[in-house]
């Protein structure tokens, strides 16, 4: 379907010899500056190859590229940034690292600082565990209700993300030891029966108050130790509360027995070494600002 | 005859000769323009600029086109040096784009970045008024307000001023490199920088205090973002208004693309009445009207047009409409003692009104102007309405989604929401908490500072992010049906001073009920 260019009767212009359904084209000239545009343009992109790091070339054995003559790297300009952005925050948080917790959340710049970046360390570090809103799954605590199996003010915290929990490489970590009572042969399963409906019992949902009558007696020989004998536990030995209707691995007889009879020991690592002070600082902040935190607020 | 045309539109006027070889001989040839070249050969690929000299011309239209560079260039120059009194905490500018605070001031008007939905707003009716006028009036825009077409007739003028009329220039620009050229062709271009100079410079003191900055500028100490955007404006301007002109029209704006579907067979168009002024013919005085035309091929409307085409080949692409062909044919008409308007604002449907022995109707009242017109006036009202009513005092509630609700151990659930709070008025607010919609709710803030937990503090112009915390006892929600696990929630901030009252809707979420 070749069709002869010819001139179009009424622009005066010739076409490109191209036919749709009897519409022809118009092949217009382009202006010349148009062409000298991209010429142009050609030539910035020459100059771009000289002066920055352009082609892959072969040199010396090995495959590496030209360097141009401004030797830029994107890779040092980032480490530049990032440096730039540490040496403007590094103000903040060596005050922040240096400063006590509570003077901190006295002071409204340097605790808006910590809770932006105490969440973003959150996110990093935390979240895979506890979840990226600390809601907390079976078995990892919920960090924004009132229950703290270790403490809830501001320097327990501290302590807890420092040096972990059962986290045996740190000397100073948080212990305590709720073995498996049935495991263990330290208690046959009737009387872990019994118990477990005495623990119910504290927040009314007991089913046999003989049972429970039996179980009190196992209760404050070997569980009040930790648990108190109201069950309300202590924080020394993370030892939970058993009166609440907050419940770390289940709240149901079965869940109940199973951590009586087999025992019950979650490990948080320590991170003191892995982040620094001024974010260990920093996340303590934020894990309390979830509404949790059990210090009095500035007073 | 004239090639730069490019695409031909469907309205052409059929009673016009065909181009090229009918075109009758010539007389005043030294104020003939100069054609276009014509693609000699099919395949040519580029065509080079062909230099307007456009004339000097005296006339109604030319009085409107001065009138309107004075209005708008004066308001572009002058709009930054405008004062308005904001009291102490506010700039004093009446119309400031203020980036580093991010606000707009306009005279009386202030807007936050969220409120940009207004800029939105404007644009809509800037491209509906460009409809509604393109529809009554063809390109009128392009050739009255059009920025480059302002600036570009103002580089004419100091082209003119320096150089002189057409003729002079045309010489000038064959002449060979002597003293008075280079004399004539520096001052004019440094006349032009001077002016390209002063637009950018203009530009810059929208965003920030005019009286400040202009010190700074000449000091040398203003933000290196204000030399960089005059240096930019700068080269628009002088490369665009000076160097480019009519290409700009005809090559980079779309806009002569688009308009082909906003001009209707009732739109008034600068034409030339072929009906009235074929057959053309050169002139004499004595001689007889009988059996020719009115138009004596003097060519007057082509040496005064700043795009370079011929309004009798009908409309054109290029044609920007400024109606300058109309002032000079005008004045030939007076002279030769013929009526005037051989060119003039007329619609495509008037020729063949005139054929058929009907009287000339302008029809205003169209489909397409009743709806541009209708548009307009009903976005103008909503938005008017919308500013007129804006409160100074804002507050945007949202609902914690990880995790929705928290158990607490004496068996409450407690929701957390964040506050985000503006103050607009140029003074601090002290803002009270109000909760409505469930029984024995609590209220907590963590971290409430020097603040009790239901009050706030929003400095002048300010914003604020609160969380707080609501948390419903157990006896309140065993009373709750709450099979979706939701429940209706008002969270509001009153200024107990003025009496503002802001009140936003949101939910408490709890587990669902098993029953």
């Amino acid at each position: 379907m070749t069709h002869k260019p010819k001139k179009d009767e009424v622009t005066g212009v010739y076409t490109t010899g191209h036919e749709w359904d009897g519409i022809t084209e118009l092949d217009n000239p382009m202006p010349r500056w148009w062409l000298y545009i991209l010429y142009a343009c050609i030539g910035i992109a020459i100059m771009g190859w000289i002066w920055y790091p352009s082609w892959p070339v072969w040199k010396d054995g090995e495959m590496t590229y030209l360097k141009g003559v401004s030797g830029y790297s994107t890779r040092a300009a980032v480490t530049r940034e990032l440096g730039d952005i540490a040496a403007e925050r590094s103000v903040y948080l060596n005050e922040i690292r240096d400063m006590d917790l509570y003077d901190i959340q006295k002071n409204p710049d340097l605790l808006r600082i910590s809770l932006a970046g105490g969440a973003a360390a959150f996110g990093d570090s935390c979240a895979p565990c506890h979840g990226s809103g600390a809601q907390g799954f079976v078995g990892f605590p919920n960090l924004n209700d009132d229950a703290w199996l270790w403490g809830g003010t501001l320097s327990d915290i501290a302590q807890t993300i420092r040096h972990g929990v059962r986290w045996e490489a740190d000397p100073e970590t948080r212990m305590g030891v709720m073995q498996g009572y049935l495991s263990d042969g330290i208690l046959s399963r009737s009387e872990v029966t019994d118990v477990v409906q005495y623990v119910l019992n504290f927040s009314g949902r007991a089913e046999n108050q003989e049972a429970v009558a039996r179980g009190s007696e196992t209760f404050a020989n070997i569980c009040s130790a930790c648990h108190m004998e109201d069950g309300t536990g202590n924080t020394m030995f993370g030892a939970p509360d058993l009166t609440d209707p907050i419940w770390l691995y289940g709240g149901d007889p079965e869940t109940i027995f199973r951590s009586v009879a087999y025992g019950r020991a979650g490990v948080m690592p320590a991170w003191a070494g892995r982040l620094d002070e001024a974010t260990i600082k920093q996340l303590a902040l934020f894990v309390s600002s979830l509404g949790g935190g059990t210090d009095p607020v500035d007073q | 005859m004239d090639g730069s045309q490019g695409i031909g539109l469907a309205g052409k006027v059929d009673a016009q000769p065909v181009k090229g070889e009918d075109v009758p001989p010539v007389s005043m040839a030294s104020l003939k323009a100069v054609p276009p070249p014509q693609p000699q050969k099919p395949g040519d690929l580029y065509q080079s600029r062909v230099k307007i000299y456009p004339k000097r011309v005296f006339g109604t239209f030319r009085n409107v086109k001065w009138l309107v560079m004075i209005v708008t260039l004066g308001i572009y120059y002058l709009a930054p040096w405008l004062r308005w009194d904001r009291g102490p905490l506010a700039p004093d500018q009446a119309i400031l784009i203020d980036i580093p605070s991010r606000r707009f001031y306009f005279f009386f008007i202030e807007i936050w970045p969220q409120e940009v939905y207004y800029l939105t707003g404007l644009l809509i009716l800037g491209a509906l008024v460009l409809f509604l006028f393109t529809a009554l009036l063809g390109r009128v825009w392009c050739g009255y307000a059009c920025p480059q077409t302002v600036w570009t007739d103002l580089f004419i003028w100091v082209e003119r001023l320096v150089q002189g009329d057409r003729n002079k220039r045309m010489k000038l620009d064959k002449s060979p490199w002597n003293a008075d050229k280079i004399i004539k062709k520096s001052t004019t271009h440094a006349i032009w920088i001077a002016i390209a100079v002063a637009t950018g410079g203009a530009w810059v003191f929208y965003f920030a205090d005019a009286p400040t900055l202009l010190k700074d500028l000449f000091a040398g100490t203003a933000p290196l973002a204000a030399y960089i955007s005059i240096a930019a404006l700068a080269f628009t301007t002088y490369s665009l208004g000076g160097l480019m002109r009519e290409q700009v029209c005809t090559y980079m704006c779309p806009w002569p693309r688009i308009q082909g579907a906003m001009f209707d067979a009732d739109t008034l168009l600068v034409s030339y009445k072929a009906d009235r002024g074929e057959p053309r013919a050169p002139h004499k005085k004595g001689d007889s009207w009988d059996d020719r035309g009115d138009c004596i091929d003097c060519t007057a409307c082509v040496t005064v047009c700043p795009v370079g085409i011929d309004i009798r080949d009908g409309p054109q692409l290029e044609c920007i409409q400024c109606a300058l062909c109309i002032d000079a044919c005008d004045d030939i008409m007076d002279k030769i003692g013929r009526p005037r308007g051989l060119i003039g604002y007329e619609t495509l449907s008037m020729p063949e009104s005139r054929a058929r022995g009907e009287p000339e109707k302008v029809r205003l009242l169209r489909p397409r102007v009743i709806l541009y017109a209708g548009l307009i006036v009903l976005i103008s009202a909503f938005m008017g309405y919308q500013l007129m009513t804006r409160g100074d005092l804002d507050l945007t509630v949202m609902h914690d989604r990880n995790p929705l609700f928290v158990q607490l151990s004496d068996g409450s659930i407690r929701n957390g929401y964040t506050l985000k709070i503006q103050n607009k008025a140029h003074r601090e607010r002290a803002l009270t908490i109000e909760i409505d919609g469930l029984d024995d709710i609590q209220l907590s803030r963590p971290l409430a500072g020097d603040n009790a937990e239901d009050r706030l503090l929003v400095g002048p112009d300010g914003s604020l992010s609160a969380r707080i915390f609501l948390a419903v006892p157990p006896a309140t929600l065993s009373r709750l049906d709450n099979r979706s696990g939701e429940s209706n929630l008002k969270i509001a901030i009153r200024d107990a001073e003025t009496g503002d009252l802001i009140v936003k809707k949101t939910s408490f979420r709890a587990p669902q009920s098993r029953r």
